[in-house]
């Protein structure tokens, strides 16, 4: 079987092609990087599902003040399944993993990345690392009931099977690790002839800057929780006050990692927004140095503001002035790439088909969550709405309002590159309307909340917090309406007629140039590149 | 692989014979009790042997300046993570 | 019969890629033992007095030993690379056989310094150590989890050294086809007298020929990459050590 492309000829494409193998194991042995971007995907959106239907238990119990469908500690554990697996298995290997595996070498003009047994090894560390995390929802103390941060001292405390799901969360950074160290040596190593940095696409410069932060922040976390599991089993007392450890020590080590995992997060998306933008705008994108290297900044930056978690847990109020002065640093950068995506629009012949819709939402939503970012980032109105449901909104409209939109924006416009089919519009419209609505009244009463003072993770209410509950909890019905629509018209698109064109949304970057869905080595020839990579009319060299 | 300039035995066993001396240099330094001042000299002489042994044993010296700045900015970042932390810690 | 050719086949071996993902590992392991560094640091501010005391209670006589074992094993690490450079496989892997005993020793002699150390009920959790002030408990914690994460690197590379000596230790061989046609043939000596005539005298269209490199700059050029590459992780743990010796066995 080989596909319809003109240009292709009779060259099978990576979904024919298994390897030495076939069936289930011509995937799971496949070093294509294109098969390993599917991999992951078919388990980062599982997870995905698995979280949502979480929370929309969390969000059901909260409908009502007093105990509704689950015990108190039942809540504890839901929450913290919650965070875990949307953080550590949906959002931080989410982009880079599924669509950085799959598209960066084409991007770049490359068969594959560095090191393709590397790959696959990350997606199986990946995969281990998720079954012990499931594992530890059955055994020993069963389920972690601590939050996604682990906090010490009740972590050590705890009769939980905290050393368990640690443990997969030092695996899972693993995986992590060898991902991004493959695409920096990738990035150095393959690009094609002339594809020079600032001929690269944005997606890989945020690729590029995200596989930064997973080396240097990454082992942190490591070490953070490798500490946690030793204090479990032999009681080194590190974090343990009872023996002279600090608490405060766990948090500033916990925030040196998973303050930069948020870009770890946030930027592959902002890259996906990168390139949606100047496709359906038919422009060439506005201030291409800039973003490539606001993408840069972010990831220092990133790096100065963890303490800005850690406002109200006792630090020094010298070192409280100076996080919260540096985290309104990481707002200029940020605001250079939304300023120059609106800018990429004007005078353009803008088209919204479902991708781009999708991306522009991304606009909107993830601004509010970088706006209220001011509100918790600064000293004073952080002690007031520290721990409260104003955080909550806040990183949720960043988290999913910005990172999984983007998901969902960059699953619809590489759909017909990475299966060679198309997906009808309309089904995508609604369930667009869904999510759209659903998310802001899920989460915008969740500001108001925050801001009267309801405190994040209580299993129970006051009174006057019901109204807000409740409007957030039908925001929660509508939202997850809204992701089954998408998931199963996906699911449908994926049994589409075949015959995707090559280039549906007039794109410009490499990927768009390789039949869809593309051979086993993308590739029949290593193209030259002659242009920068949004050049849609010719106009040569940005 | 381009060809380099191959590195005497010589200049490897020397640099070895350095980082024994070393060795005896920060043992002997600690022994003199320069108060406050003896964790310094510790880690300035820790820094020079670790020094040596990335650029002499490792071939930094020799490598591309890519590498160089890769490493950079790694020890940036350390550098980083210890004073914003002590930021916290010398104020508390 | 197939045609086969006398060269090595290309395979592309970039060996920047390779050494530049090996930096970048190297990183990793630098920030994780970053964050023990780091956490030393803040402890050392909280309690001067305590570490000032503990650290006493190590011996420097097995920590300078053990200090030099590792810098003697980083000398000859390096000199296994140099050696095969000049491509004298034979020295190189004495010298990487060297390399790995010296780890070996290393760690025999943690070994016993660990042993004494619970001997003497100095260890996380004892009951003994209960008893000591808040500072040399969290000194145990450190000393214990940094040497021991030290030396779970150590043996790591002990075991990375095996394979690569068992690799380089083994003469690469491969045993080709040639066609008696081919110009190449023509050149062949076997054991007795030129190859292709023997194998014309038996009307053989092909014959099978075993290859043994001897000193094979390709060869020697795929496995240098990988013994640097074992060298620089080698060396790295050597480095870490030079800065674990002085914070926890001499400041005082």
């Amino acid at each position: 079987m080989s596909h319809s492309n003109a240009d292709g000829g009779a060259l099978p494409s990576y979904l024919e092609v298994s390897g030495r193998r076939t069936g289930i194991l011509g995937w799971i042995l496949s070093t294509d990087h294109k098969r390993i971007g599917i991999l992951y995907m078919s388990l980062i959106l599982g997870f995905f599902l698995v979280a949502l239907c979480i929370g929309l238990l969390m969000r059901l119990e909260l409908l009502l003040p007093g105990p509704t469908i689950v015990q108190p500690n039942t809540y504890n554990a839901l929450f913290t399944l919650h965070g875990v697996i949307m953080i550590f298995l949906f959002i931080v290997p989410g982009i880079p993993a599924m669509f950085g595996n799959f598209f960066l070498p084409i991007q770049i003009g490359a068969k594959d990345v560095s090191f393709p047994r590397l790959n696959l090894a990350s997606w199986w560390l990946y995969a281990i690392g998720a079954i012990m995390a499931l594992l530890s929802l059955f055994t020993g103390g069963g389920v972690p009931d601590t939050g996604w941060t682990f906090y010490v001292p009740f972590s050590l405390r705890t009769g939980t099977n905290v050393p368990l799901a640690v443990l997969a969360v030092f695996v899972m950074g693993f995986s992590s690790i060898l991902t991004g160290l493959n695409f920096i040596t990738t990035i150095h190593r393959l690009r094609a002839p002339g594809m020079s940095w600032f001929r690269m696409p944005l997606f890989v410069w945020s690729l590029y800057a995200t596989a930064w932060i997973q080396i240097l922040a990454t082992p942190i976390l490591g070490i953070t929780v490798l500490l946690v599991f030793l204090e479990r089993l032999f009681g080194i007392g590190l974090f343990d006050p009872a023996k002279g450890g600090d608490p405060l020590l766990y948090q500033h080590l916990f925030w040196i990692y998973s303050h930069p995992a948020v870009y770890i997060m946030i930027l592959p998306a902002m890259g996906v927004i990168s390139e949606i933008f100047p496709t359906f705008a038919k422009q060439k994108i506005f201030g291409y140095k800039a973003i490539a290297f606001s993408s840069l900044a972010i990831a220092f930056v990133g790096y100065l503001v963890w303490g800005h978690h850690m406002f109200t847990s006792g630090i020094s109020d010298t070192s409280r002035w100076i996080f919260s002065l540096l985290t309104f640093i990481v707002a200029v950068p940020s605001g250079i790439k939304v300023f120059n995506w609106v800018a990429t629009l004007y005078k353009g012949a803008i088209e919204v088909p479902p991708p781009m819709l999708f991306a522009l939402s991304f606009i909107f939503l993830f601004s509010i969550g970088g706006l209220t970012g001011f509100v918790v980032g600064a000293l004073a109105t952080d002690i007031h709405i520290h721990d409260t449901y104003f955080v909550v909104a806040h990183f949720h409209y960043v988290m999913f309002g910005g990172v999984g939109i983007a998901i969902f924006a960059a699953l619809l416009y590489w759909f017909p590159k990475m299966f060679g089919r198309m997906f009808r519009y309309r089904p995508f419209f609604i369930s667009w309307v869904f999510i759209f609505v659903g998310f802001n009244t899920l989460y915008f009463p969740m500001f108001i909340m925050g801001w009267l003072g309801m405190p994040r993770r209580y299993y129970d209410y006051m009174p006057e917090f019901q109204i807000w509950h409740q409007i957030s909890t039908v925001g929660s019905w509508l939202l997850a309406t809204g992701v089954f629509i998408f998931f199963i018209y996906f699911v449908k698109s994926l049994r589409a007629p075949r015959g995707a064109p090559d280039n549906p949304w007039g794109g410009t970057t490499l990927e768009w140039r390789v039949p869809s869905p593309p051979p086993a080595e993308n590739f029949i020839e290593i193209p030259t590149v002659t242009a920068g990579p949004y050049d849609h009319h010719g106009e040569g060299d940005a | 692989m381009e060809k380099k300039e191959l590195v005497p035995y010589g200049t490897y066993i020397m640099i070895w014979f350095g980082l024994l001396v070393l060795t005896g240099v920060t043992i002997i330094a600690a022994s003199l009790h320069f108060g406050q001042w003896s964790i310094m000299t510790a880690i300035a002489i820790a820094t020079v042997k670790g020094a040596l042994v990335l650029f002499i044993f490792m071939n930094l010296k020799r490598e591309e300046r890519l590498f160089k700045i890769m490493l950079s900015l790694a020890l940036i970042t350390m550098t980083v993570i210890m004073v914003l932390t002590f930021a916290d810690i010398s104020f508390r | 019969m197939s045609t086969a050719t006398l060269h090595e086949p290309h395979v592309h071996v970039d060996a920047t890629g390779a050494k530049i993902a090996m930096w970048l590992f190297l990183f990793t392991e630098l920030l994780l033992f970053g964050g023990l560094f780091l956490a030393y640091a803040v402890f050392r501010t909280y309690y001067p007095a305590d570490f000032h005391y503990a650290t006493t209670t190590l011996s420097v006589s097995i920590g300078a030993l053990n200090t030099a074992l590792l810098l003697t094993s980083s000398l000859t690490m390096v000199l296994s690379v140099a050696a095969l450079e000049r491509l004298n496989r034979r020295l190189s892997v004495i010298l990487l056989g060297v390399t790995a005993l010296l780890g070996i020793l290393f760690l025999v002699n943690k070994y016993f310094e660990w042993s004494a150390k619970f001997h003497h009920g100095l260890y996380p959790g004892s009951q003994d150590l209960a008893l000591h002030p808040d500072g040399e408990k969290v000194f145990y914690g450190l000393y214990f989890t940094m040497t021991g994460l030290h030396g779970v690197h150590v043996l790591v590379g002990v075991g990375v050294l095996a394979v690569i000596l068992a690799m380089i230790a083994r003469r690469p061989r491969r045993t080709v086809s040639v066609p008696i046609a081919a110009p190449t043939a023509l050149a062949l000596q076997g054991d007795s007298g030129p190859l292709w005539h023997q194998a014309a005298d038996a009307q053989l269209d092909a014959v099978d020929v075993t290859l043994v490199y001897r000193e094979n700059e390709a060869v020697a050029h795929r496995q240098l990459i990988k013994l640097e590459n074992a060298g620089l992780y080698w060396h790295l743990v050597d480095v870490i050590w030079i800065f674990l010796f002085p914070l926890l066995y001499l400041i005082s």
